[in-house]
Parts: C-alpha cells; sequence; structure tokens
C-alpha cells in the first residue's frame, strides 16, 4: 500500500525550541490515523506541518520533508494555497464565520473559484452539508447566522466547510474536545462514514475515542513519535513500556 | 473585609472623577447655552460675515468645515486603512516594520502646528495648490492617518486568529482572507477609530490658520481648489473682537460645531452597531 502521507525525518523549531524532533511516519489512505499523546507532545505541531499551517505563525522552521503523494510539500515552488485546498483542517474550537450558515460552506467554493453557477453552487453546498450529517437541522436556515447554531452543530458545519472543496486528506485537531458526548458521537460516526472517501488523521486527548475510530494511532512523546501501529496493537499490545503506562492511563 | 471596603473607595473615587469630568462638560454647555442660544436661528445659519454681529451667519464656516471634512475622510481614511493592512497583515517584524512603527507613534503625538508648516511646505507651495480647500484637507488628512493606521491595526489585531486560520485551512489566498473575513470583522473597530480621529481634525484651528484658511471669507466653497474657513477659525476670529455681540456669536457657532461632532459620532455609532448587526 502506499502512503497518502509520508514524513520523513521531520523536525520543527518554534524560534529556538524544538518542538518536534526527527518524525518519520507513513499514513495510509483512505483510513483513521490518531495521533495520542500528553498536552504538549507535538501532536498538534505535526498535524500542522501536514497542510503548512505553521506557516503563518512567525519564527518556525522546518526541517525534513514531508511527502503527500510523493510529492514534497515543503519543496521549492509549491503552491501552498492549493495544498491547503486539498489538505483540508477542522480545528479545536469551532470556528465558524461570522456569515451565514450558506455563506461559511459556501466560502471555500467561492475562493477556489469552485462555485460555479448559483444552482452548482447551491447544490455544492447542500451536498456538503449532508456529508456532514447538518443538512436536515439548517435547511429550513441556511441565510441565518452560523454562530447561532450549537457548539455540536458548529463543528459540523465546519467540517462540512472543508469537505465543500473536495479535499483528500481532512485534518483534524481534537474536533470533539469541546462537545458533550452526544455531539462528541455523532462526529465520531461521521469520522466513521468520511474515511470511505478521505485520508483522516484525527488528534485527540480521548484514549477511547482514538481506540473507537481510528485504524493506526501514534503515540507523541516530547515531540517525538514514540510508537506508531495499528490502534489494536497499540491499545492491547503495545511494544513500549511509556506507551503501555500511558494508553492505560498510569498518567497523561 | 479590608478588600471589601478598599474595593468600595475605589469605586467611590471612581465615580467621583467622572462626575467631576461630567460637571466640567456641563458647565460649558450651560454657560455656552445661556450665551449663545438665543443668537441661533435660520439666519445666523445660513448667514454670511458681516461687520455687524446682528447680521452676521456662519453658512461660509458651516460648509467649509463639512467639505474639509468629507475631502479629509475622503483622502485620510483609504490610505490609513490600507497602510494599516500592510503593515499588520503583509509587514514582517523586521528592524524597518518596528522602525516604522515606532515613527507613526511619534507621529501621533507631534502637535498639530507642525502639521500646518507642512502643508504650508508642501500642499501650498511645492504642489501649487494655494490656499484651497483641497491643501487644508491634504493637511488634515496627514494629521489624522497615524491614529487611523494605529486605531485601524487595533481592529484588525482584535480579529480572531481562528478566523484567519479557517479561511487559511480552505485554500484562500491572504488577500481573500483579509477582504472576505478580517476586514468585515474589523470594520466596526476602524469606523469607531476614523471617525474619532476625524473629530478631533474637525476642531483644528492651528494647521488650517498656518495653511491660509482665511480668517474672512463671503462665500461657501464652491469646489477643491477654493478658498475657505472652518467653523473654528470663524470662532476665533469673532472671540478676538472687542464687541461683545460678537462674543455671543462665537458662542452660538460653538453651539452649532458641537451639534456637528455630536452628529459626527451618532453617525459613528449608528455605522458600527449597523455592521456589527450584519455579522451576528
Amino acid at each position: 500500500m502506499i502512503p497518502k502521507i509520508r514524513a520523513h525525518g521531520l523536525s520543527f523549531y518554534y524560534g529556538a525550541v524544538r518542538a518536534l524532533d526527527d518524525i518519520s511516519v507513513e499514513i495510509p489512505p483512505n483510513l483513521v490515523t490518531a495521533f495520542i499523546g500528553p498536552s504538549g507532545c507535538g501532536k498538534s505541531t505535526f498535524l500542522r506541518t501536514l497542510n503548512r499551517m505553521n506557516d503563518i505563525i512567525a519564527g518556525t522552521r522546518v526541517e525534513g520533508r514531508v511527502l503527500i503523494d510523493e510529492a514534497d510539500i515543503y519543496g521549492p515552488g509549491v503552491d501552498v494555497v492549493a495544498l491547503r485546498r486539498r489538505v483540508g483542517m477542522v480545528f479545536q474550537k469551532s470556528n465558524p464565520f461570522p456569515k451565514s450558515i450558506f455563506d461559511n460552506v459556501a466560502y471555500g467554493l467561492r475562493v477556489n473559484d469552485m462555485a460555479g453557477s448559483r444552482p452548482e453552487l447551491a447544490g455544492r453546498v447542500e451536498a456538503s452539508l449532508r456529508q456532514a450529517a447538518l443538512w436536515d437541522e439548517v435547511k429550513d436556515r441556511l441565510h441565518e447566522s452560523a454562530l447561532a447554531l450549537s457548539g455540536g452543530q458548529q463543528q459540523r458545519l465546519c467540517i462540512a466547510r472543508a469537505l465543500a472543496v473536495r479535499p483528500e486528506i481532512l485534518l483534524m485537531d481534537e474536533p470533539a474536545s469541546a462537545l458533550d458526548p452526544i455531539a462528541t458521537q455523532r462526529i465520531e460516526e461521521l469520522v466513521y462514514e468520511l474515511k470511505k472517501s478521505y485520508t483522516i488523521v484525527i488528534v485527540t486527548h480521548n484514549m477511547q475515542q482514538a481506540a473507537r475510530v481510528s485504524d493506526y494511532t501514534a503515540f507523541f512523546w516530547l515531540g517525538r513519535l514514540a510508537e506508531y501501529g495499528r490502534t489494536d496493537k497499540i491499545f492491547t499490545n503495545p511494544a513500549e513500556k511509556l506507551t503501555e503506562d500511558y494508553v492505560t492511563g498510569r498518567f497523561g | 473585609m479590608r478588600g471589601r471596603s478598599l474595593d468600595r473607595a475605589f469605586q467611590a473615587l471612581a465615580l467621583l472623577v467622572l462626575c467631576l469630568a461630567l460637571a466640567a462638560l456641563g458647565a460649558l454647555m450651560v454657560d455656552l447655552w445661556r450665551d449663545g442660544a438665543g443668537r441661533l436661528s435660520w439666519d445666523f445659519l445660513t448667514g454670511f460675515p458681516s461687520r455687524r454681529p446682528e447680521n452676521a451667519g456662519i453658512w461660509h464656516a458651516l460648509t467649509g468645515s463639512v467639505v474639509v471634512i468629507v475631502v479629509t475622510a475622503a483622502l485620510a481614511v483609504p490610505i490609513g486603512v490600507g497602510a494599516a493592512i500592510y503593515l499588520e497583515e503583509y509587514g514582517t517584524r523586521s528592524v524597518t516594520a518596528r522602525l516604522i512603527e515606532i515613527n507613526i507613534a511619534n507621529l501621533a503625538a507631534v502637535p498639530s502646528i507642525i502639521y500646518g508648516l507642512l502643508g504650508l511646505g508642501l500642499f501650498v507651495r511645492a504642489l501649487a495648490m494655494g490656499r484651497s480647500v483641497l491643501a487644508g484637507a491634504s493637511t488634515l488628512a496627514l494629521l489624522v492617518l497615524p491614529v487611523i493606521i494605529l486605531s485601524t491595526r487595533e481592529a484588525l489585531r482584535a480579529v480572531p486568529p481562528s478566523i484567519r486560520e479557517g479561511s487559511y485551512a480552505l485554500g484562500a489566498t491572504k488577500w481573500q482572507t483579509v477582504w472576505h473575513q478580517v476586514l468585515p470583522v474589523a470594520t466596526p473597530g476602524i469606523l469607531t477609530g476614523a471617525i474619532l480621529a476625524l473629530s478631533r481634525a474637525i476642531g483644528e484651528t492651528a494647521p488650517l490658520i498656518t495653511v491660509g484658511a482665511l480668517t474672512f471669507v463671503a462665500f461657501a466653497p464652491d469646489g477643491l481648489s477654493s478658498p475657505f474657513t472652518v467653523l473654528p477659525i470663524q470662532i476665533f476670529n469673532w472671540v478676538s473682537r472687542p464687541q461683545p455681540e460678537f462674543q455671543v456669536n462665537a458662542a452660538a457657532a460653538i453651539l452649532v460645531l458641537l451639534a456637528l461632532l455630536l452628529t459626527l459620532n451618532a453617525a459613528a455609532i449608528w455605522l458600527r452597531d449597523r455592521s456589527q448587526q450584519t455579522l451576528r
């Protein structure tokens, strides 16, 4: 199987502080890969190197390579804007734009010249909202403010927004950490549905969530990749003592 | 227990300071009203200056003030907002950028008469605009530019980073992000800053005297190259006359200037609330 994403000797610096140390990992296509580890271990930083989101933070530096479909995304002449369309992202805190529900989903299409005619745009927006399992709840108020939605709905709106531009990869940075158990369950069901069409990488603090939704799990520790493998193996028979202590809740 | 009485004391002190400030303003208003209210009339508003105080009006100065402030806004707001966007969104954290930043903050504190001298040298003489509305408005635009840049930067900085990240993550370019997401959110703050800056400009006298706004103009401005005067200069002129009737005229003109200022501020609040509503 050819990996969708391949990081090779990746190190990352905030100024002089090294946040990631020589990470090498292969992420398979059309499966869910979970990043776990204690706060500050680098899992979110690593996630954000995959769509070069860290570029907008001043004073950061990347060493090593990240390949998507075997092409280096940090290579010379790479169009970061085009990269981010291919690699969608959902953030920890839902961040709908202060616009209508419709405009939130349509925004990505408009800025990428994918909007087409009015009925085409409306069709794409509907399809994305359906994919994110939000359509039935919002179809009668598409032109009301997105900020009036509940937290769980806002997060699903952000997922719909990310899906609208037809990415290949979906990065999710603790997408359910601010949600109640019911809303969390809906997001997890959604992740399960979406992996049919997308490669999904999800950062989570919640061990059970990683065990439930992911196929592969990467355990980060102090900026290093401590262990990586199939989720069932990481949770039942890890190779490292550190991993076992973490997943069994002995610390962290 | 002690913390609570301290808290009370501080609250009382704050209230006292507020009352003092309001009392000073109130006394000024009452005094002006008593002196000038009787002089306010349609004829006063639409009249032109005259040697006889009872015939004198302020139409020339009122229209002058309005025209100058409109042209000032048209010059200073786009340039100021554009400069702020560049500094905040595109500028790097280099030494040059920091130097520019410090300079802008310093410029905001330069006495207005200095801007008047600059305006005289640059706009009136070098660019040969003469003693025109355009020269006066350009000078005032320079005067308020630093304030507009600083307040716009504050407004841009107050836009949550999560909105920018959300936009970038969808494959939006920097300009698309600024134009579609950052600016709409920052607009209320930008407007407030711009209107406060223009409120300052509308009360300025010194720089306009230096660039040659006339103290006696018998006509309303009829274009950008027209000579002009503004309300503060007319007031200054009347106050310096010996006849007490002109003092009454000055008080009445101050009332009109205050009304103009309040209208401007009210417009700012209305605009701000309106743009906030469309966001929520």
